[in-house]
Order: structure tokens, then C-alpha cells, then sequence
């Protein structure tokens, strides 16, 4: 650990504040569809969109029809990715001559992207054509985003609006996001990347020969225009197998921060979209300092942990001044390194600047842990905010029990339904991330794909899990993927994504049907220290402790075995 | 089924937008103001492409400076699969966990051939640990300072030579806080064979 390292953390998270208020405008401008956005060419692409599909974005949807819709799309999104990917090898765009993608991992892929998980059972540049990357992949990258916004936005209107019924229109809501937010900053950020070093070509791998004589052949693509969005999205599927380890996603340590800052752009931003929408940007900023903290907590644990050297290594001579480097690239440095590591799992991200799977056992506790809390810190963009808000409610709830009254959050009374909905979302993920997790390892046919040996093994398969159905997509990745992983980890990250939207919008829906209750003295304010204390509190213990035998089996074990010099 | 026409309109309308012409315009921008990133930052001698510099290379021969130890594999023809380091065309790091036993197996044989390098010396962390990418291109200033008394005997060059040589090599953190202190391997061995005047890899 060193000052410029704490500096390096403290800079980022000062950046992170900045950009919230900007962003919370463009999207509080963004979500409110009574105007239209006055934008040259996107405008009129806009307008194109609505005519072509039939759809009058004035027309809003009750909760039911926003769920029909956003599922319709869905559904039509797995059967083009699922298409693009078995048919690649008679695609264009293919220079390097990939194959068709097997149907257990089609599927796989198809699902993971369109619910913005970007789980890769699979290596970018040794399976996906150029087509693929971009017609199959990229798209869900940008709607999976932008759904997952439209999704927060409907819930903060569930707040906003008094005796409403109906929380948005799905159409509008998918292709502002795209139109207004997230295409606009795309375009800027992949120049910036390419001008760093990431390619942006549509050339095939070229071969070279190197200073020793030897032929090396370096796989390249579209990639700056891909990287983009799959970090301001956080989608977090690699172009390649590395991905953001690889030099050609993330060439610089520049680089490498502003893609650990435009993970949480969107996310942070929305807290304070939140804000505006219900009138009090102080309710944002609440919102914000909480998972702050959360994420200042976790920066804090990787940095201090993974500047500590291997103890197992260090008793071969190796020097312990740079801390834990499996696995890890000389350029981003420790605290480039957790940053990243911590923003993309705080988030719904999952891209990686450094193998998981080589941490230190406590180091890579971590990442799972930020997961296991439900990536509510900042956020999946859109999923963040709503999982946010959901334990926001269980927090009222609790304060409401303490005092013997009917909680309320907003305005808005939190009754037994809105308690119900909350509960089924926050416990849906436990119940898939263990209950797979014990299946995966007793059944060999399941056993037979993990990599480590010894406590390492098991929090490589929960690592798995835990990835899927919190939607997240960075791994353990020393796992392999075979047919009953494939279709496990398929229906993780379905019931990871949908059981938590669904829901959600059916909250949104009861709370914008119901009045708003003017603040009295005995109203709990929902924007002070006591609040965020609170709310972080039943973070921690709804969302974390029903975690800790797993992780005491696995990373805490492993821990102790590692300062006894045991390994498997 | 209401909401299958728009699905499917915004679908294929998103998907020309964001996964057409988006890239299409981020190449043709690309290509034109910034063409040596966008084609993967070729470093040429002699008018040939000798590499990329941002991917490292796997330098074997004791007269160039090594870089990291790298875990990425080849599959050959018949299926299996096997150790190419620095292999560009299938990035990815060894995976081994912190417990691993063939990850202490062989970070003890390559302190092994190091400390017969150069006695007494600490082993830098990155001249034995593999990489997240296996194509790190770069080293640590320790990793490249160690390897100067191998290089200095193979090449007949002074020590302090190198040693000027490689502290005119390190890229410094970005604006003094971002990262870390680096050396690129490919150009340190470029201008390591331009000092020598003739190529070391033979």
C-alpha cells in the first residue's frame, strides 16, 4: 500500500460524485417522456422507431403491460442471439473463420447477455466471428442496459406519481436510454479508447514475427466500440478471453480507471435521477452515501489485502513488495487494480482487469461478498438502483416495526404486498446462488469442470453461482463449462434477472396507485446519517449473513490453510 | 401479442443503430484520425511488423530481457492442448488459486533458475507470477534491474550501461498517481539490440 494508491482511490471516488449530477439530469430529462428531446438526427431516429413499431410513446403501461412488453423483447433478443451465434459460420464478417457456437452454449451466451450478466463459458477471439460480436452481442450489451434502466426509472416512478395507473412506457423508456444516454457517451468513449491502443478494425488476427524469430499471431477486431459499452453498460463480456486484463481492452493504467469510472457512471447517476424525479435530490444523495460507503469499505479491503504477498510464495524467496501478482498486470498497478475490482462487482459489471480466481482467499472474498449483497453499490446500471431501494424498504419496514408504526417511504405507505415483492426478490437470489451451489458440488457430473483443489474449489463453484444470479458475470474462471453447467448457470441468471424485474415493477405499479401521505413529526426521515446507517445495516445482514457458512467453508478455510502453508 | 411488432421493429432498429452502424462509424473515425491504434499498435524494424507494443512477446534467449511468465496455451491439431506463452491468439491467466500446488511448484523452479541468475538478490513478484492476461507486455523496474548482470555477460556490455538503459525505459505513473512504474519488454529489447548494434535472439 502506498499514499499514491490511497490518492489514486480517493481521486476516483471524488470523480464518481462529480459525475452524478450531470448524469441524474440527463436521465431525469431522459425519463420524462411528456417532452421531446430536442436532438438533431437522434430525434428524428427516435420518431422513425415509434412509426415503424406502431408504438405512441404517450400511451403509458400499467405495471403488467411494462413487464409484458420488456419480456416480449426479451424473448426476441435470446431468439436472434441464439440464431447469430449457431449460424456465425455462414455469417459474414468471420475473417478468422470461427465455427458455429454449440447449442448448450449458445443458449448459455444468449441468455447471459440479454439479462446483462455477460457470463463467457466461452474465449471472444477463439469463438465469435466479428458478426457476432457486434449484431449479437453489442446490441444486448446496449439493450440489456438500457432495459435495466427503463426498469429503475418505472420504479422511481412508482414514487413520483400519486393515484397513477401506470409507471412509463416500456418502448420510450428502451430507446431514450439508447438514443440519449447511452449511445451519445459511447461514441466519445471508444475514440478515447482507441486513441489509448484498442483496436478498431475489422482486419483479421495478423501474424508477426517476433525479435526471437518466432511467429506470433495477435488477434484483433472491433473492439474499441465494443469495450465501450460493455463497461458504461455494465455488461462486462470481454471481446477477449483477458478482457480487461488484455492489453487491447484496456491498454493503460488511463484507461484502466475510466473503465472502473464508467462502470459506476450510470449507476451513481441514477441516484440522483432519483432524487430529481421525487423532488428532493437530498433523497439521492442519501441513496448515494450509503452505497458509498459500501464501496469505500470493499476498495478499501481488496487494496489492503492484495498489497499483501502470497505467504506461501514469500517462503520461496519471492520478494513481497508488490504484493499478490498472479494473475495481475504490472501497468494498472495494486490500487488500479482494486478499484477495478471493486467497481465491477459492486456492480452488475463483472469485466475483470485481473484473474478472481488468483486473489488472495480473503481478497477474493470480496468481490463474491459485493455480489452476494446484491450489487446494489452504485449498481448494475438501472438493477442497482431498484435492488437499492427494494432493501430501502425493508429498512423502513424494520424502523416501522421499532416504533409500532405503518412505515413509509416517500410519501408512500409500505404495506404488507410491497413488504411480500421486496422479500421475494431479495430472497430469490440466496435460495438460487446456495441451492445450485450444493448441488454443483456433489454431482461429479459438475465436479468433474472444477479447476482448484481443497476449500479453493468450492468458492469456485459458489463463486459461479453467485455470479449468475446476481447477474454479474466475472468468475473463479478457472471453471470450464460442460452441458449441466451451460443450463444451471442459464437458469441462475434467469431467475437472477426476472425474478427481481418482475417484482420490482409490481411494486412500482402498487406505489404509484396509492396517495402520498404529507410528512408529519412522526415521519422517520429518509435523508439523514441515521437512515443511511440503517439501511446499510440491513444490507449487511438480510443480504449478507445468510452467506457466512458458505463463505466460512470456502475463502475463510482457505485463508487458514494458506497462513499454514497448506496447499491442494 | 400486442407487444411482438414493436419488439421486433425495436430490435432490429436498435440492433442496426448499435450494432452496425455504431461500429461502423467508431472504424471509420478510428481508421482515419488514430490508424496505429486502431490496427494494433504495430512496432516495425526493418519495414516489418516485429510485434505489438502493447502485447508482450516471449523472450527466451538469456541476451534479451525476459517479461513474466505467461499461461496462455495452444490447442493443436489433434485437440490437446498445450503451453505457448504469450500466445495473442487465446489470452488468459493461469487461474491457479492462492492455494494451489502447481502454483507453488512452479513459481519454486523459476525462483530456482533466477536465483542461479543472480544470487542473493529478492525475486521481484512479477518475473514469477503469470500474468491476468498471459500477455503482459510489460515488467516492474525491480524485474528489468535484475536481469542486467545476465544481460551485461551474454552481450559484453557494461552494467551500467544497461542500467541507464532500462531507467530511460520506465514509464513513470499517469499524471504521477495512476498505475504503476512500468518497463514495455519489445521496446527495451529494440533499443537494447540498436545499443549492442546486432539482434541478441540467436
Amino acid at each position: 500500500m502506498t499514499v499514491l494508491g490511497w490518492a489514486e482511490i480517493a481521486l476516483f471516488s471524488l470523480l464518481v460524485i462529480l459525475v452524478t449530477r450531470p448524469v441524474g439530469g440527463l436521465l431525469a430529462r431522459v425519463a420524462d417522456n411528456s417532452r421531446a428531446m430536442r436532438v438533431p438526427v437522434l430525434g428524428s431516429i427516435e420518431r422513425g422507431l415509434y412509426r415503424a413499431a406502431g408504438v405512441d410513446p404517450a400511451t403509458e403501461q400499467g405495471w403488467v403491460a411494462y413487464a409484458a412488453a420488456m419480456l416480449t423483447f426479451k424473448l426476441a433478443c435470446f431468439l436472434a442471439v441464439y440464431g447469430i451465434l449457431r449460424l456465425q459460420a455462414w455469417l459474414p464478417l468471420n475473417p478468422d473463420g470461427q465455427g458455429a457456437v454449440p447449442p448448450d452454449l449458445a443458449y448459455n451466451t444468449a441468455i447471459s447477455f440479454l439479462t446483462n450478466t455477460n457470463w463467457q463459458f466461452y474465449g471472444g477471439e477463439t469463438t465469435m466471428s466479428y458478426f457476432s460480436q457486434m449484431v449479437a452481442l453489442a446490441v444486448q450489451n446496449f439493450t440489456s442496459a438500457a432495459a435495466g434502466i427503463a426498469v429503475a426509472l418505472a420504479f422511481i416512478r412508482g414514487f413520483s406519481r400519486r393515484s397513477a395507473s401506470s409507471i412509463g412506457n416500456f418502448w420510450a423508456d428502451l430507446v431514450r436510454v439508447v438514443l440519449y444516454g447511452l449511445l451519445p457517451i459511447c461514441i466519445v468513449y471508444a475514440l478515447f479508447l482507441v486513441w489509448q491502443g484498442v483496436p478498431e478494425t475489422f482486419h483479421g488476427a495478423i501474424n508477426v514475427t517476433t525479435l526471437e524469430g518466432v511467429k506470433q499471431t495477435i488477434a484483433l477486431g472491433p473492439v474499441a466500440s465494443q469495450e465501450a459499452i460493455k463497461m458504461l453498460g455494465t455488461n462486462g463480456g470481454g471481446f477477449f478471453n483477458a478482457n480487461s486484463a488484455h492489453p487491447f481492452e484496456n491498454p493503460t493504467a488511463l484507461t484502466n480507471f475510466i473503465e472502473a469510472l464508467s462502470i459506476f457512471v450510470f449507476g451513481a447517476g441514477l441516484t440522483n435521477a432519483f432524487g430529481r424525479m421525487v423532488g428532493d435530490e437530498r433523497q439521492g444523495w442519501a441513496v448515494f452515501a450509503a452505497m458509498g460507503l459500501l464501496f469505500l469499505a470493499g476498495v478499501a479491503a481488496i487494496y489492503a489485502i492484495e498489497s499483501g504477498p502470497n505467504p506461501i510464495l514469500t517462503a520461496l524467496h519471492v520478494s513481497p513488495v508488490m504484493g499478490n501478482m498472479e494473475g495481475k498486470e504490472v501497468r494498472f498497478g495494486m490500487a488500479g487494480t482494486a478499484i477495478f475490482s471493486t467497481a465491477t462487482t459492486d456492480a452488475s459489471c463483472g469485466a475483470v482487469d485481473a484473474m478472481f480466481e488468483s486473489f488472495l482467499p480473503l481478497g477474493g472474498m470480496v468481490p463474491m461478498l459485493n455480489i452476494m449483497l446484491g450489487e446494489i453499490i452504485y449498481g448494475g446500471v438501472g438493477s442497482g438502483l431498484y435492488g437499492f431501494l427494494m432493501f430501502a424498504i425493508v429498512a423502513v419496514f424494520v424502523a416501522g416495526l421499532m416504533v409500532g408504526r405503518t412505515p413509509e417511504y416517500l410519501g408512500k405507505k409500505i404495506e404488507a404486498r410491497e413488504v411480500k415483492m421486496t422479500m421475494l426478490a431479495i430472497l430469490c437470489l440466496p435460495l438460487v446462488m446456495l441451492g445450485f451451489t450444493a448441488l454443483a458440488v456433489v454431482l461429479p457430473v459438475a465436479t468433474s469442470q472444477i479447476s482448484a483443489a481443497g476449500p479453493h474449489g468450492f468458492s469456485e463453484a459458489l463463486y459461479a453461482y453467485v455470479s449468475a444470479a446476481g447477474n454479474n458475470g466475472s468468475a473463479f474462471a478457472g471453471l470450464s463449462g460442460n452441458t449441466f453447467w451451460d443450463i444451471t448457470m442459464g437458469i441462475g441468471m434467469m431467475i437472477g434477472r426476472f425474478f427481481v424485474i418482475v417484482p420490482a415493477l409490481a411494486i412500482a405499479g402498487s406505489l404509484a396507485a396509492k396517495k402520498t401521505v404529507p410528512a408529519s413529526s412522526g415521519t422517520f426521515p429518509t435523508t439523514g446519517p441515521l437512515f443511511v446507517g440503517l439501511v446499510v445495516g440491513v444490507i449487511l445482514i438480510v443480504g449478507g449473513l445468510v452467506f457466512f457458512p458458505a463463505l466460512a467453508l470456502g475463502p475463510i478455510v482457505e485463508h487458514l490453510a494458506m497462513l499454514a502453508g497448506t496447499t491442494y | 401479442m400486442k407487444h411482438l411488432r414493436p419488439a421486433l421493429v425495436m430490435l432490429l432498429g436498435l440492433t442496426l443503430l448499435t450494432g452496425i452502424a455504431y461500429p461502423l462509424l467508431i472504424t471509420g473515425v478510428a481508421q482515419f484520425a488514430f490508424p496505429s491504434q486502431a490496427n494494433g499498435s504495430l512496432v516495425m524494424r526493418d519495414g516489418k511488423p516485429v510485434g505489438s507494443a502493447l502485447i508482450g512477446q516471449n523472450f527466451t534467449s538469456p541476451g534479451y530481457f525476459h517479461g513474466r511468465p505467461s499461461a496462455t496455451t495452444a490447442t493443436l491439431a489433434n485437440g490437446k492442448t498445450v503451453a505457448a506463452p504469450y500466445n495473442a491468439d487465446n489470452s488468459t491467466g493461469s487461474n491457479l488459486g492462492p492455494t494451489s500446488k502447481a502454483l507453488r511448484d512452479r513459481v519454486a523452479a523459476d525462483v530456482k533458475k533466477l536465483e542461479a541468475e543472480n544470487p542473493g538478490r529478492p525475486i521481484p513478484a512479477d518475473l514469477v507470477t503469470t500474468s491476468g492476461s498471459g500477455l503482459d507486455p510489460d515488467i516492474s523496474p525491480a524485474a528489468a534491474e535484475f536481469q542486467v548482470p545476465r544481460i551485461a555477460a551474454v552481450r559484453h556490455l557494461d552494467p551500467a550501461t544497461l542500467r541507464r538503459l532500462v531507467a530511460s525505459h520506465i514509464v513513470g505513473r499517469t499524471f504521477g498517481l495512476l498505475g504503476a512504474p512500468h518497463v514495455n519488454v519489445l521496446k527495451l529489447n529494440l533499443a537494447l539490440d540498436r545499443l549492442a548494434g546486432r539482434p541478441g535472439g540467436t
